[in-house]
């Protein structure tokens, strides 16, 4: 089983060495001559106004929270769907009711307008 | 030593190496990337001990959707992200007495506790086991339906408190 997870550990080892060594390269090789506006921060192209940390609109804890959701159905569903073959059709309808229940709270969260882009 | 002994050290090392620079983080932005640093680490030892499922969920769940949560109800709160909070407050005394105290109650527990060791794989087959006791009446059926109920009363509960305003 571990030694499935060797690749896994190389993809690890190469996504950390990739961009310390692009970002170690560009550090490297780039003309250090800073001055006030060229150390500005950049926003697209915009003058920058305010601080950089800035507050957000609540609303968009919401997304958050509909995504921590259903990540937490996608890991009770994964074991149920992968055993979906040998089950009896009362724990298919488990699970079907599982899915309807969220499937209704999305539904609700929907018709409330909690889902609209602000 | 192995590979393995190696490598649990390694994770073992940045869970709690996260943790303490969580704890000691001057920011709380900063404190919320050492726990996902902390997560990390902890799924590193999932993968150690067999259970790559735990593993997925760890990255999934934790990092991915708790550190997003976090991460939003930080940057969502006033004067949350430039605040240097100090480390203690009056009562840290107290806090580092009960601390203490929990330490020793665990390690006691830890210490007298006849663990069973095995040197056997753990089964191929131990998700579809999962699976299969999760929909089964006679295992986990009644607290797989209650954990809907209980993620759609978190969802409306949510939509209600961002509504009123």
């Amino acid at each position: 089983m571990l030694e499935q997870f060797i690749f896994v550990g190389v993809l690890l080892v190469v996504a950390l060495f990739l961009p310390v060594v692009l970002i170690g390269l560009a550090w490297l090789l780039r003309p250090k001559r800073p001055n006030p506006r060229k150390s500005e921060i950049y926003e697209c192209g915009l003058q920058p106004h305010g601080e950089n940390w800035v507050q957000f609109k609540a609303q968009y804890y919401i997304f958050a929270l509909v995504f921590l959701i259903f990540d937490v159905e996608a890991v009770f569903l994964f074991p149920w769907a992968l055993v979906y073959n040998w089950l009896p059709l009362y724990a298919v309808l488990e699970g079907v009711l599982f899915i309807a229940l969220l499937a209704a709270a999305l539904v609700y969260a929907w018709q409330k307008g909690a889902l609209e882009w602000m | 030593m192995t590979v393995q002994q190696v490598l649990f050290f390694l994770f073992g090392a940045i869970a709690l190496g996260a943790a303490i620079g969580m704890v000691t983080a001057r920011k709380v932005f900063h404190a919320a990337l050492w726990m996902l640093l902390a997560f990390f680490g902890v799924a590193g030892l999932y993968v150690l001990l067999e259970a790559p499922f735990f593993a997925a969920a760890q990255l999934f769940v934790y990092m991915g959707a708790i550190g997003v949560l976090i991460i939003y109800a930080i940057m969502l709160t006033r004067g949350m992200m430039r605040q240097r909070l100090p480390r203690v407050n009056d009562q840290w005394w107290f806090a580092g007495l009960l601390a203490a105290a929990l330490l020793v109650v665990l390690a006691w527990l830890v210490w007298q506790h006849p663990w069973a060791t095995t040197t056997a794989a753990a089964p191929a087959d131990s998700l579809n086991r999962l699976g299969l006791t999760l929909v089964d009446p006679e295992g986990f059926a009644l607290p797989f339906e209650v954990a809907s109920v209980l993620l759609v009363m978190a969802l409306i509960g949510a939509v209600t408190i961002v509504r009123e305003r």
